[in-house]
Order: C-alpha cells, then structure tokens, then sequence
C-alpha cells in the first residue's frame, strides 16, 4: 500500500498550509508511486518517490538529504 | 525505550556510549520495544471507532501496523527519516515524509500517536546518524515534544485525542504542564515502571 489519491484530503504545504495539486508520473492501480504534490498558493513542488510523498519544508529537504 | 541497559554507566566521561550502544539497537531505524508495545495497547483499548489516525514519528511503523489491524481506522505514519519512512511503508502503512504535523491539513485526524525521541542527551553527543535521531530528546529530552504540542491540536478533530509516550526520564510533570498550557486536558492511562524509568502513556484531549 503506498501513496493514494484519497490522502490527498488530509495532506497541506507544510509552509504556507494551503492545498497541494497532484501530478502523477507513475501508478499502480488505485496507488501513486511517482509524482509531485505542488502547493497552489506558493508554487513549492513535493516530489512522491516510491511511493512515499516528501513534504519536508524546502530548508529541511537539502538539509536531511539521506 | 524501556529496556535501559546501560549499566549505571551515566558519567559523562569521553568515552560515554553513544545513545544507540546505550540502548543495544543499531541500524538506521528505532524498532519496537516496551515503549512502542505500551503505546499501540493504550491507543487501542482507549480508541472508540477511529476514523483517522495518525503515528508521527513512526519509525518501523510497528505501532501504526497495531492500530490499522485493531481498528476500522485509516492510519497514516509519518516520519523525517527517510529509512524509516521506507519500513513503515513495507508495512503497508500510508507514509509521508515529514517534520512532526507540517504537512498534514488542519482537523484531518481523529487520534494521532506519538513515541517521542525523548533520552536526554549532551549537545556534543548526538546528530551523528538516523538513530541518534529517533532516540534523543535534545538537552532536556523535550526536543521535538514542546514543537509537537504546540501544532497538534490544529491537526485534530474537535472532539480527537492525542496519545504520547512520556517518560520519567523526560520529566512527566513538566510534560503535562506544557500540554495544559497548549489547551489539552490530560489523562494518564496506563503507566509501567522498568530499572531506569517509569513509562506512561498520556491522553491529551481540547
């Protein structure tokens, strides 16, 4: 089970706490493995990658890189 | 964290351990022990019919594992390290990489769960890894508690609650008394006493 549309309903920028929109690159059935979460008030792009959505602040995405 | 194993070794010589040899666990993500199995119990005998639940710092995902096979509830885990966010994931848990309650939108959760990296630590002995990370609790052991209390409630439901692990060694008093300044009621409902602290669980609600 991995990233799926409907936790999009309990998911925000975690800056600004506005909605995010989603791209999917790559699914699975019902399930999201490759995508990006974009936030419609700022513009900052969350990448999904194995299906596993980063919605690290922008500062702590660089910093924590593991 | 229960099983403190370090011996009495508690001086703050050179050549301390580290927390991770402290706690005899290696490996880039904190596994379930006592503290975990304390914590998915009460959370799921207090629980009454969950509709979401969140774990925050979800490690292994062990504890949100308990919970979405007890309950109907849609459990999600989050956590800001990245192995861990993979484990969990394998789990079958719904997992997202985060910074405590960032990125999750205001009244979205029912019950969410949190084992805090609690150990008190020097400031010169810790961020070195992943486990460092998922163990210590800063200079006071309230490192991410006092951020964490000061978010939740925007992210519960009104009528939620929240379950946190507290240990002795984090100071329970001063735990309770930050979370009634950040609006919470507090209840204890369930404590265990082991050689090197006393672990309880707290339900906080608005």
């Amino acid at each position: 089970m991995v990233m799926k549309e409907s936790l999009m309903d309990i998911l925000c920028c975690p800056v600004d706490k506005h909605d995010l929109e989603l791209t999917v690159d790559t699914k699975d059935d019902e399930e999201i493995i490759e995508g990006t979460l974009t936030c419609t008030e700022c513009g900052e792009a969350y990448p999904i990658e194995d299906g596993i959505p980063n919605l690290l602040p922008p500062d702590m995405r660089d910093e924590a890189a593991a | 964290m229960g099983d403190a194993d370090n011996g009495g070794e508690t001086d703050d010589s050179d050549d301390r351990p580290s927390l991770a040899e402290q706690r005899g666990v290696d490996g880039h993500v904190y596994q379930p022990a006592e503290d975990s199995a304390l914590l998915a119990k009460a959370a799921i005998d207090d629980l009454d019919s969950p509709q979401h639940v969140l774990e925050v710092g979800t490690g292994s995902g062990w504890v949100a594992e308990q919970v979405a096979d007890e309950t109907t509830a849609r459990v999600v885990g989050s956590d800001l390290n990245p192995h861990a966010c993979r484990q969990a994931r394998e789990r079958g848990i719904d997992t997202v990489r985060a910074d405590l309650l960032a990125p999750f939108a205001a009244d979205s959760f029912d019950a969410i769960l949190f084992n805090p990296p609690y150990l008190p630590t020097e400031p010169d002995n810790e961020w070195d890894d992943w486990m460092e990370h998922a163990l210590s609790g800063g200079t006071d052991g309230r490192r991410l508690i006092v951020p964490f209390l000061d978010d939740v409630g925007r992210v519960l439901t009104t009528d939620g609650a929240v379950y946190l692990l507290v240990s002795s060694l984090t100071g329970y008093e001063i735990v309770v008394d930050i979370a009634e300044d950040a609006g919470f009621e507090t209840t204890e409902i369930t404590q265990e006493s082991y050689p090197f602290e006393v672990l309880s669980v707290l339900r906080l609600t608005a």
